[in-house]
């Protein structure tokens, strides 16, 4: 895309109104770290860091704003890929959780949310990506992504907390308040503020944005690329590994199936009705990733960077319905029988062709669990009983199939493990 | 004597309330145990659990965006009928003619919203340790009515009949197909044959199941139709009234213990 003609009159609008957004949130948040923790130095940052955006809300709100700096989008374009996209995501989540203490610290998750909606507005002067942004049917991701990033830096701060009060001998700060109240008023009235407060929300996102109508629904006309509604989004993304059998069925009615398993398995009675993270790391980190990272992190992937024919987009590149991409991957049998063994898979029986894949499904499915119970996991194992214990295995087998196939396809190319196409039967 | 307590001292206002208004202590009890509606709370909470910062209020808002889209949604049946003639026409017309055509709006992002904040209700049960005993069975209850929330958005999601909807229904549809035994795509279904005869093709398998027929059509907005305004619903409001219920015979919102 261009950028001579600079940024649209309406769009520097909405993005000085964020700026102007941002630099009251600043000074709030500096007001209050003059006040309330009476830190002088935190207060001079975030005041400053309200005069930037201040500059820039008066930039933008003044028709002259600047579009993202090119290099950076260049930058951001040549480096995204679904490899990339989702190795950052998890290694960033690793980082969140091992240094939870310090990025939950207010100032610092203060500064990331700064960053995020500096970024945002930026982020939006280009047109290819305030274009997909701004979806009507797109805006409630930006809302899911925000709000998850609030939440769960809210509930890590209170799990710190808690971890270090549990340290030192003392009770989580939930149990400080045990002395009860009255539901009327205490709680109908907080229930009737929270209701007004969804309904003018809801009335104002409904006159401000309008509900998509597209053409006239028509079996000829197969757009490109279709995509299923975007909570669904991080299901799709799956089938770039998994045949519909696994990605679209198997592999949901797991998730459903181990959440409803989920407190039976549990057998940690410790974290009942207070947030803590030392007292379930495990649990924790396991639902985590699976919420955070192959959940939310896959419908932002699907819906915002994959493009005609399911192919990835950097967030500002032009969506080209005739980018090529070479698809140039091989099944486990090929690589067993032409490169190793140097035979021809042509006319063999279908279970001698895919028996190395068959072998390692098997190995992965049966062998496995019981190695693991003997070993890393002994300690479960003799807690949780057999039954529990394969239960739990075998759900997380089956939530680590993904990325398992994701790092199969991107070190070796690897399409299928097991091909047996007479049958659908691959994975 | 002023003008409310003239009214809360009728006879009318009494057959309604059955009590004083709830001012004192008793009354604020007694409230919470004759009406019908508040019944579902509790009478006395712990102070911690009804922080914002705890509970986040996720499923209070998700039962209240239910409400809305159970309003908006009868509203929207008056004004719109579920056949390939008609459907597409009759959301032109609410958004172009009928006066308060925001209703489609409402309840479109009320969905969208439901969608959000039921995850993350899920989300803070989870991280409070809240699906612990004694509340195993009110997860899993929860759990069903999150997959009767999607299923709720996903046949709406067809009902305009434009491109999004047949096509986000095709896409995910075409899942159903690839159902093991019971999809004609689906590993296991071509060795369900009696005496030569395949018993899973395309007009027996799971996906037509889900379409009435073949490929979305005619019989597939009739039946996401009836799915969405009556059948998932239903389920639904049985399920959240137990939900509700096991909520308080499980101990109310939980806390530390």
């Amino acid at each position: 895309m261009d950028h001579s003609h600079g940024v649209p009159g309406a769009v520097q609008v909405g993005i000085g109104l964020l700026y102007l957004v941002a630099t009251l949130m600043n000074i709030g948040f500096a007001l209050y770290q003059n006040q309330v923790t009476k830190d002088k130095l935190q207060g001079m940052i975030w005041n400053f860091v309200a005069a930037v955006f201040g500059i820039h809300a008066v930039a933008y709100l003044a028709q002259s704003g600047w579009p993202i700096f090119p290099w950076l989008e260049q930058f951001i374009n040549w480096i995204m890929g679904p490899t990339v996209y989702f190795v950052l995501a998890c290694l960033a989540f690793g980082k969140f959780i091992i240094f939870r203490k310090h990025f939950t610290t207010p100032h610092v998750a203060w500064a990331w949310l700064m960053f995020a909606l500096w970024f945002s507005g930026q982020a939006m002067t280009n047109p290819n990506f305030k274009e997909i942004i701004t979806k009507p049917d797109n805006v409630p991701i930006v809302l899911l992504v925000f709000s998850v990033g609030f939440l769960t830096w809210l509930a890590m701060r209170k799990a710190v907390i808690n971890d270090e009060r549990i340290a030192r001998g003392e009770p989580p700060m939930e149990k400080l308040g045990e002395d009860k109240v009255l539901v009327w008023p205490d709680l109908v009235y907080t229930e009737l503020i929270a209701m007004i407060i969804c309904t003018v929300i809801l009335i104002v996102w409904a006159i401000v944005l309008k509900a998509p109508l597209e053409q006239p629904a028509s079996s000829a006309k197969i757009p490109n690329p279709s995509k299923a509604p975007w909570y669904f989004l991080g299901l799709q993304e799956m089938l770039v590994y998994y045949d519909p059998w696994m990605a679209g069925v198997v592999l949901p009615t797991f998730i459903v199936k181990g959440l409803i398993a989920l407190p039976y398995i549990d057998f940690n009675l410790k974290g009942n009705g207070y947030y803590t993270f030392k007292e379930r790391a495990f649990a924790v980190t396991t639902f985590l990733f699976g919420f955070i990272v192959l959940w939310c992190v896959l419908i932002v992937l699907g819906t915002f960077l994959r493009g005609p024919n399911w192919n990835f987009f950097g967030p500002f590149e032009l969506w080209d319905p005739h980018k090529n991409v070479p698809l140039n991957n091989i099944n486990l049998s090929d690589y067993f029988w032409l490169m190793g063994f140097g035979e021809a898979i042509e006319g063999k029986h279908w279970l001698i062709r895919e028996a190395p894949g068959l072998m390692v499904v098997f190995v992965y499915l049966v062998v496995l669990p019981p190695i693991i119970a003997k070993t890393v996991m002994r300690t479960f194992f003799i807690r949780m009983g057999f039954v529990r214990f394969m239960l739990l295995v075998t759900l997380i087998q089956f939530m680590a199939c993904l990325p398992i196939k994701m790092v199969l396809r991107w070190v070796f190319n690897l399409k299928y493990i097991v091909f047996i196409p007479e049958y659908f039967f691959n994975i | 004597m002023s003008i409310g307590d003239y009214i809360r001292n009728s006879q009318i206002w009494k057959s309604i309330f059955r009590h004083p208004a709830p001012r004192d202590r008793r009354n604020r009890v007694v409230v919470m145990l004759t009406n019908v509606f508040l019944h579902l709370h509790p009478v006395s909470v712990r102070k911690s659990g009804i922080e914002l910062s705890f509970t986040w209020c996720m499923g209070g808002i998700t039962f209240f965006l239910f409400l809305v889209e159970t309003v908006t949604g009868v509203l929207l049946m008056f004004y719109y009928r579920p056949t390939l003639e008609h459907a597409y026409n009759d959301i032109l017309s609410l958004r172009d003619v009928t006066t308060l055509g925001i209703l489609r709006e409402l309840h479109r992002w009320g969905a969208h919203a439901m969608v959000i904040t039921i995850w993350l209700h899920m989300y803070r049960v989870f991280l409070t340790g809240s699906y612990k005993p004694p509340r195993e069975f009110n997860w899993g209850v929860g759990v069903i009515l999150l997959v009767l929330t999607l299923l709720l958005s996903f046949t709406g999601y067809l009902l305009p009949w434009d491109q999004l909807a047949i096509w986000a229904i095709t896409v995910g549809s075409n899942m159903a197909r690839a159902t093991p035994f019971l999809g004609n795509e689906g590993p296991g279904a071509k060795a369900l044959v009696i005496g030569g005869v395949e018993l899973i093709h395309s007009g027996s398998d799971a996906r037509f199941l889900l379409l009435g027929a073949r490929f979305v059509g005619e019989a597939t907005l009739l039946r996401f139709y009836v799915l969405h305004c009556v059948a998932l619903p239903l389920a639904a409001a049985l399920l959240i009234a137990v939900h509700f219920w096991r909520i308080r015979k499980d101990g109310g919102i939980s806390g530390a213990l």
